[in-house]
């Protein structure tokens, strides 16, 4: 049983985006526990990303409510909401092409001030083994390391909550344990929320799993309870 | 190092150039320095934040109107005219961006624009106090400064000369600073900049209002230097040069601004010589350099040959 005095890090009620006729993200009551590692899954156009769209402000949603550690932040906007502590990596990898590495980082950095800069930079670049690239333009990087920069761009941001768009998507077996032991070692400081499609992935690392299915929450729990849960089973494991 | 003995080498340069030019040559060389002090600040909007303006003219008057009217109405002299006139510049382009900056992209450029018509038409409509068309000739007075009569040519080509340093030297430290990156950032990917913390609104009206202290300050010195504020400097034409020379030198490099007005300058000096179509040569000029040097002369250069080049 969660506390009563433990203040979930983010919670959602009634979060609500209709695009025309399509209810993308339809009357979501969601909680993200503080340390977890929270997976969101479901099928293709279930309403992942915009609802994580909505947590990190690139939307706003048409009702509802949002709350950072009972903070209201629905109306916030997304560059406030960073500062808050919420970092959002794209599902389609969004870094600054034509700039170093070094530079990708370093305005991440900046957001909390530019003491240190370019130690906090190289330290940042070092936790995803990235610190040896640092004056290589960031478009020459292989299409693994330039999803390893879009993790050290959110990690710069020092956030409480990192989400994750479908990270490990197009990554190599063995880049994809290197990913594993990374998200490990951020919890608890970090609290992550991770959009993912490997489910072996979910169910090594997630300690927490939520299922969206045509904008609604299916089912929500641990690994074990979603995977004996028949909705799930049916909507979504099915096969 | 290698940067700043680059930039100061340059300002070196240019101080040795008014022993071996001609007085005639010199007094464009001056006319170069401001307007690339004006080509400078629109390199700061356009070519590392991305806002394409239309309306620079705008800001460049703001400047000249701004040191000239109070010199003509009140005496004024050229030091505190020329501060006037970079706040003129400033405060203009503030009132511009908080509404301008609204909007992006084409629609950006068209604001701009229409902004900078308004302020042209205004110059016309209140000429009982601008002169309108004819414009006015600044008093002696406001052509001085400790001392020193900025008509006349040495004092003239260091009071430009001072201005372009001071210009190049803060652009340079400007572009290297995180706000610098937090500019190049914006230009290059304002969506992921957003989801980084950065509030592009802000960045860009920084931006713009820098743009619009440089264009201020290139409006008023012009005034002051020359002796003259018009009309004319209002219009579009206005707008369309600074750009030109940003694109030619390298938008976004710290030393096209100056290359670009330098080499336009003497393209149209050469090309007013051969033929009086010589702005047909210059467009063909141009339409040669998009063509085959969309970045620029010194972006052609950066990219090949010298990364280093801020
Ligand atoms: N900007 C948009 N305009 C209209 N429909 C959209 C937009 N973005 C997403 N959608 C639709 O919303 C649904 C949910 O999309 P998305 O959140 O990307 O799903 P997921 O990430 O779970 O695959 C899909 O049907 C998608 O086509
Ligand atoms: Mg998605």
């Amino acid at each position: 049983m969660a506390s009563v005095i433990e203040m979930p890090l983010i919670r959602t009620r009634d979060l609500t985006l209709h695009f025309g006729g399509l209810r993308a993200v339809d009357g979501v009551d969601f909680t993200l526990g503080s340390g977890d590692i929270h997976a969101l899954i479901g099928p293709n156009g279930a309403g992942k990303t915009t609802f994580v769209g909505l947590l990190a402000g690139r939307r706003m949603p048409q009702s509802g409510q949002i709350f950072l550690a009972g903070e209201d932040i629905t109306r916030l906007p997304a560059h406030a909401r960073v500062r808050k502590g919420i970092a959002y990596t794209f599902q389609i990898t969004s870094i600054f092409p034509r700039l170093t590495v070094f530079d990708n980082v370093a305005i991440a950095v900046q957001t909390h001030g530019t003491k240190d800069l370019s130690t906090r930079t190289r330290a940042a670049l070092a936790r995803v083994g990235l610190d040896g690239l640092q004056a290589q333009e960031a478009q020459t990087l292989s299409y693994g390391h330039q999803r390893l920069l879009e993790l050290a761009m959110g990690l710069a941001l020092r956030p409480r909550v990192l989400i994750l768009d479908e990270p490990t998507q197009g990554l190599a077996a063995s880049e994809i344990e290197g990913f594993k032991s990374l998200v490990r070692s951020l919890v608890p400081e970090v609290t992550v929320l991770l959009i993912e499609h490997n489910m072996e992935v979910v169910m090594d690392i997630a300690t927490r799993i939520t299922v969206l299915n045509f904008g609604q929450v299916l089912a929500t729990g641990t690994p074990a309870e979603i995977r004996a849960s028949p909705a799930v089973q049916e909507a979504y494991l099915g096969a | 190092m290698k940067v700043w003995t680059l930039h100061l080498g340059l300002i070196v340069v240019l101080f040795a150039a008014q022993f071996w030019l001609s007085p005639y040559h010199s007094t464009n060389l001056a006319r170069i320095m401001v307007l690339a002090v004006f080509a400078m600040g629109y390199n700061l909007a356009f070519g590392y934040t991305g806002l394409l303006s239309l309306g620079h003219a705008l800001f460049f008057a703001a400047g000249m109107y701004g040191a000239g009217l109070p010199a003509q109405l009140w005496g004024v002299t050229a030091g505190p005219a020329l501060i006037l006139g970079i706040l003129a510049g400033g405060g203009m382009a503030a009132a511009v961006g908080l509404l301008a900056l609204r909007t992006a992209g084409v629609s950006f450029m068209i604001v701009t624009l229409m902004f900078a018509q308004a302020g042209y038409l205004a110059i016309l409509y209140f000429a009982a106090v601008t002169g309108g068309d004819e414009g006015f000739t600044l008093p002696a007075a406001a052509r001085s400064i400790a001392g020193l009569d900025l008509s006349s040519d040495t004092p003239r080509f260091l009071a430009a000369l001072t201005l372009f340093a001071v210009g190049l030297l803060v652009s340079l430290a400007l572009v290297r600073s995180p706000f610098g990156r937090s500019m190049v950032a914006i230009r290059e990917n304002e969506e992921r900049s957003r989801m980084l913390g950065l509030n592009p609104f802000t960045v860009k009206l920084v931006a713009l209002v820098l743009s619009g202290l440089y264009a201020g300050a290139a409006g008023a010195a012009y005034g002051i230097l020359f002796g003259y504020a018009g009309a004319s400097f209002a219009t579009i034409q206005y707008s369309i040069l600074p750009m030109l020379y940003v694109l030619l030198g390298g938008a976004g490099t710290i030393l096209g601004p100056f290359l670009g007005a330098a080499l336009m300058f003497a393209l149209i000096e050469v090309a007013s010589g051969v033929t009086s179509a010589y702005l047909f040569l210059v467009g063909a000029a141009l339409v040669a350099l998009v063509l085959f040097a969309p970045r620029g002369i010194l972006g052609t250069i950066r990219e090949r040959w010298a990364k280093w080049l801020p």
